[in-house]
């Protein structure tokens, strides 16, 4: 052994002293860089769309199916959606994607496609097209934003706003007798024959977070198997336009949309309309 | 002192401060910056050494900003241990 290495060891053992942990031998999270590019992401500080988007890329890295998914992104927020992920992405007009994702499907289907949309986009704009794709129980993934409100254009009341919830369009509170109740659509498609799989998630929470990348997975699986169309609603917030801070808007979700909104799965393969925590 | 060690790193020039990894970490391990990065955010640091590498903040981190690492079982091990009579030099060998 000559000086040289007996330098190295040295400075190699005298950082084992110092106990960095940050190397790549103890790497427990990392972002999916292969997926979700680099490029800092338009939402606002605290939004959920990040944390879909990532988990998304999360799913997609873990399966290995970079070059075999299409997505379709909405009109909405999340309009840029492929800016952020490195796979194939089409632009659906407003409440279109599913509508879209089915022509995509049919051509391709041997490719996993999935529509990535809010909720004035799917359930406002696009009800019709949801409705009838998931009637058809087209072999899609729909992956649905739920926060109860028209982020992108300021704040207007969308029909998942919560009664007595402030928007720019409902200044006084959402009035149900006048403006109707809050449309839960998950529970809506669950009852078409179509859906295979139909759940409700949020990432407010780590515990949620991981609950949520489970159900992407297992709706590619179940598209895999050719099962049918695939509903994940994911509750989520809008600091923005609720007009908190993210810290706030996310404690408000847990206390006063998760009431209305109950997480869980709406229909699981085996029993339909088992609701579980 | 935590049991298992852990250590993260935050990508501060992306950070948008929005302070949920602050909320989600069960070691209260992080603090907001005194200062600002390019982008005029309030980034996040981490002021504590007791991370446990529990990936809570990462998790919930909306910009993927951290990089978790925890301290596996392996290379913690510690084969054998060395004193001299005197007790004054010990040697920890690990695996
Ligand atoms: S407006 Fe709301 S939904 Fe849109 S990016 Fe901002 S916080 Fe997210
Ligand atoms: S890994 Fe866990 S303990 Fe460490 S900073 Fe993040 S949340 Fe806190
Ligand atoms: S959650 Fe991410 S973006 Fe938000 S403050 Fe923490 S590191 Fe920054």
């Amino acid at each position: 052994m000559n000086e040289k290495t007996m330098l190295d060891d040295q400075h190699y053992e005298n950082m084992i002293a110092e106990e960095s942990v940050c190397n790549a031998e103890n790497l427990v999270y990392e972002k999916p860089s292969k997926v979700l590019y680099d490029t800092p992401m338009h939402y606002c500080p605290g939004c959920g769309h990040g944390v879909v988007h990532r988990l998304l890329a999360e799913v997609i890295e873990e399966l290995g199916i970079t070059s075999d998914i299409i997505g379709v992104a909405p009109v909405g927020c999340s309009v840029l959606a492929y800016n952020y992920l490195n796979i194939d992405m089409s632009e659906a007009a407003h409440g279109r994607a599913s509508a879209v994702a089915t022509g995509i499907k049919r051509v391709l289907p041997e490719k996993y496609v999935f529509s990535y949309q809010g909720d004035g986009d799917l359930a406002a704009i696009g009800t019709g097209e949801t409705i009838h794709t998931c009637n058809r129980g087209e072999n899609i993934l729909i992956l649905f934003i739920n926060n109860g409100i028209y982020g992108m254009t300021g704040g207007q009341m969308a029909p998942t706003t919560l009664p007595n919830m402030k928007s720019t369009t409902s200044p006084f509170g959402r009035d149900v007798e006048t403006m109707g109740s809050p449309l839960k659509i998950t529970e809506l498609v669950a009852q078409l024959p179509g859906t295979y799989y139909v759940t409700r998630q949020s990432v407010h929470k780590p515990v949620n977070v991981r609950k949520t990348k489970k159900a992407i997975l297992k709706a590619f699986e179940y598209q895999k198997l050719k099962k049918g169309t695939c509903f994940i609603e994911v509750v989520s917030n809008c600091p923005s336009n609720w007009k908190m801070n993210p810290v706030e808007s996310n404690k408000w979700l847990d206390e006063n949309m998760l009431p209305f909104y109950p997480l869980g799965d709406i229909k699981v393969p085996d029993k339909n309309l088992q609701t579980d925590d | 002192m935590a049991k298992v060690k852990g250590d993260i790193v935050i990508d501060i020039e992306k950070c948008k401060g929005c302070e949920l990894c602050m909320d989600a970490c069960p070691q209260d391990s992080l603090e907001r910056s005194k200062q600002v990065n390019k982008k005029g955010y309030l980034y996040i640091v981490k002021v504590e050494d007791n991370c446990t590498g529990c990936t809570n903040c990462a998790l919930v981190c909306p910009d993927g900003v951290i990089t978790v690492y925890r301290q596996t079982a392996k290379n913690k091990e510690q084969i054998a241990k060395i004193t001299n009579v005197t007790g004054d030099i010990t040697v920890t060998v690990k695996e």
